[in-house]
């Protein structure tokens, strides 16, 4: 397969200021319910275009395999890269600040209305529609793996492995990601030229 | 419903919770909520300063609400809190359980992605991104298939099921905003169309 081409700091649109950072990072919280990766690939990604999906699919991976909530290391990724310890905690804040407030209302108002039918079918409706968001991005981020080191092939073959693993097996995280992982990262320890 | 619990706590109790929370953070790879069950053991089973009712709320409740999923711990701090005194308790609750869960997580996250930056050329460091990529794009498949599987796992529950795999293909084709997505499953929900 083709060499991977040396990671460049591309010339991207880039955030404005820790300000920016915290607002946008608040704007992507509050849009993502179930879950806020699907909104953050889409926003970042595909509208500002703060980074390729390249380096988010990077940076997810580390996100992913560090301990701790998988968004908020993105985000304190995100934050870090731009403006260092400040712009990481700008993200953070953003993230956590306005949900935090929303989430306590919403404990509130369910102590209220939890009883009533329509709002279990509601979320039950919303939660369906969340899990279809998360396959979309995985969909969409697949195209990316196209300039994987790995190969296609070699790429389709572990994607395969980790799903049976995880979704039908049922196995726990750590041990497929250390697992299968360490196997994938030492293929591509031996493709990449030195 | 079962008796509300009155509890009595102490600043030693206080720093059990933090403590707990503390403990859990640099084992939740995968996102917080793998450390879930670790949580009912401690404060359900063991501490009993929160009714299964209340931690099960609590974790559908930041399902739903918009903003990150790890809010769920938040809301466990609320009403631990809550059932120690009151709103004022409560938010004592929320902020030692949130500090306790992300210090030591996003302290190791940071350092490592700032390394892992400034060494990005490094060929371990690239293999590293590059063999996982593939792994964590079907990871995100494979979450997918286990939300859409708690929600129903029946076969009667096929409408749940077609709701996710319909969303997926949409967003995944389309640029419709995710919002409108919600919204039409929140409302199938509600008059129990799913």
């Amino acid at each position: 397969m083709n060499a991977l081409p040396i990671e460049e700091e591309a010339a991207h649109p880039q955030p404005q200021s820790l300000t920016d950072l915290f607002v946008s990072f608040t704007l992507l919280a509050l849009q993502g319910f179930g879950g806020v990766l699907a909104i953050v690939q889409r926003e970042l990604v595909e509208k500002k275009r703060w980074m390729t999906r390249e380096e988010f699919i990077e940076d997810w991976a580390v996100a992913q395999i560090m301990p701790g909530p998988n968004v908020i290391n993105l985000s304190l990724m995100i934050g870090g890269r731009y403006f260092g310890l400040k712009g990481a905690m700008a993200a953070l804040a953003g993230m956590l600040t306005v949900p935090l407030a929303i989430a306590l209302l919403l404990a509130l108002v369910y102590a209220q209305f939890g009883g009533h039918p329509g709002v279990a079918g509601a979320l039950r409706g919303m939660a369906a529609v969340a899990a279809g968001l998360i396959a979309a991005t995985g969909l969409r981020l697949f195209g990316a793996l196209k300039n994987n080191v790995l190969g296609l092939r070699l790429c389709i073959g572990f994607g395969v492995l980790c799903f049976a693993a995880i979704a039908l097996l049922r196995w726990p995280l750590a041990y497929v990601l250390l697992g299968l992982g360490s196997v994938a990262c030492v293929l591509a320890f031996r493709k990449l030229t030195p | 419903m079962t008796e509300p619990l009155h509890l009595v706590f102490g600043a030693r109790d206080w720093f059990d919770l933090f403590l707990h929370y503390l403990s859990l953070s640099l084992l939740s790879i995968g996102g917080a909520i793998t450390t879930a069950p670790d949580m009912h053991r401690f404060l359900v089973d063991k501490q009993h300063w929160l009714l299964d009712s209340q931690f099960n709320a609590s974790i559908g409740i930041a399902q739903a609400a918009p903003g990150p999923n790890v809010l769920f711990i938040a809301l466990l701090g609320w009403n631990v809190g809550v059932n120690a005194g009151g709103m004022l308790t409560g938010l004592l609750g929320v902020f030692l359980a949130m500090l306790g869960i992300l210090i030591p997580s996003t302290t190791l996250t940071y350092l490592t992605a700032q390394w892992g930056h400034r060494n990005r050329e490094l060929r371990a460091v690239r293999a590293f991104k590059q063999g996982l990529a593939p792994i964590v794009v079907s990871l995100l498949i494979a979450t997918s298939w286990i939300l859409a599987g708690a929600n129903g796992s029946s076969l009667k529950d096929w409408p749940v099921w077609l709701l996710t795999a319909v969303t997926a293909l949409i967003v995944w084709r389309s640029n419709i905003h995710l919002l409108w997505l919600l919204a039409a499953g929140a409302l199938l929900g509600w008059f129990g169309l799913i």
